[in-house]
């Protein structure tokens, strides 16, 4: 008869066993901010399509403080989010050659950094140009 | 040059099948020199200590690939790992996570050799070729695209370094997918539309969710975590693909 009896470890808890993990978690826990924000534009397109007095009342509702502290905990959830998303694209996608040369990661990293900062100040600009 | 001989602490995860329910830890007070790899450490564990400890190695020089266990909880060679990093504080020493232990730092890696013989890590010609019409050659740019790939060792530290297999023994993982996507990419091989039948199924490359720490972890920069996703990629199309084409692509 075998002697054999191979022991399985288990996994519970497993992502607070390596600092890797915990942060692995954080990044997948701030997309939770990302839909919880596209949630907040639905509701303002819903309310703008229930007519001027509807839309009124969602703009008023978004300065109550905590619907503001709501804001600035997304903004840094989303640029976190922002950040590690783009941080692990370089693993995710084909390489990319230019003149003979694989592209180093860090290119396509700082690449989608900057392409994110431009949309988003770009958008800034369009907003404040028609507020005023 | 006579200097006060240095000691560290070896923890090691023991585990016996014929005596012990279960896992349990052991220290060990290690004589060490700076030059010393943390495999060197438990050779001496073996050699003077305690005769019974079990563990695999081989070339301890990085290439067979043999020697992988968990160090302070990061998988690791533990012949390029060194004692005098972490002196001196203990050093904590398992086998590599989410394999069953066969016995103390010995994993069970009868399912990650079943895995690798299912992607037929050889090429498939796309064309049978005589001897007389000589070798096949190829370019270094045909070469680029799947040398990285070639590079895996088969240390299987990405295993150890992957939750999702953790938690799924089934999925084929990081370096096995590496090596498929070593062969599907390789210009003299044909049988990528055999190995894409892995790839897209329950096994396959969707039990990743990208947490990369595989690459993080793997010695060769083979960089599997970029194998797997490029694969998704290419599953996706496979998939969407059979409506063009019904007779190949995925099932
Ligand atoms: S891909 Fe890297 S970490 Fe995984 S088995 Fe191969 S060499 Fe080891
Ligand atoms: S003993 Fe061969 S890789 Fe460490």
């Amino acid at each position: 008869m075998s002697k054999r009896r191979p022991y399985v470890r288990s996994m519970d808890g497993w992502w607070r066993k390596n600092p890797f993990f915990v942060e692995y978690m954080i990044h997948e826990g701030t997309a939770l901010f990302v839909a919880a924000y596209a949630g907040v534009l639905l509701t303002g397109l819903y309310r703008l399509s229930q007519g001027e007095a509807a839309w009124n009342g969602w703009l008023a509702a978004l300065k109550n403080p905590w619907y503001i502290a709501f804001h600035l905990a997304a903004l840094l959830a989303l640029t976190y989010h922002t950040y590690t998303w783009f941080k692990i694209m370089p693993r995710t996608m084909p390489p990319v050659v230019v003149g003979g040369e694989r592209l180093p990661g860090w290119v396509i990293t700082a690449g989608g950094l900057a392409a994110a900062a431009a949309a988003c100040l770009g958008l800034l600009a369009l907003v404040w140009g028609m507020a005023r | 040059m006579s200097e006060m001989q240095k000691t560290i602490e070896i923890e090691v995860l023991r585990y016996h099948p014929e005596k012990d329910k279960e896992p349990h830890r052991q220290v060990f007070e290690v004589p060490f020199t700076d030059d010393m790899s943390v495999l060197q450490g438990v050779q001496y564990i073996k050699d003077y200590l305690d005769g019974s400890l079990s563990f695999r190695w081989s070339c301890r020089m990085a290439i067979c690939g043999s020697c992988g266990m968990m160090i302070n909880g990061v998988p690791n060679l533990s012949c390029q790992t060194f004692l005098r990093d972490y002196y001196p504080a203990r050093v904590r020493v398992e086998a590599l996570a989410h394999f069953p232990i066969e016995r103390d730092l010995v994993i069970n890696m009868e399912g990650f050799i079943e895995k690798l013989e299912s992607i037929q890590p050889y090429i498939i010609p796309k064309e049978e070729r005589t001897l007389a019409q000589g070798e096949y050659l190829q370019t270094p740019e045909q070469l680029n695209a799947y040398e990285q790939f070639s590079s895996c060792i088969n240390c299987l530290l990405c295993y150890a370094a992957c939750p999702q297999f953790g938690l799924n023994s089934s999925f084929i993982g990081p370096a096995a997918t590496a090596l498929l996507h070593r062969y599907n990419v390789d210009s003299r091989d044909g049988g990528k539309a055999e190995r894409m039948e892995l790839i897209n199924s329950e096994e396959g490359v969707f039990n990743c969710t990208a947490v990369g720490y595989c690459s993080e972890v793997c010695p060769k920069h083979v960089d599997p975590a970029n194998a797997v996703n490029q694969n998704k990629t290419n599953s996706a199309a496979d998939y969407f693909l059979r409506f063009l084409a019904p007779k190949g692509g995925a099932k």
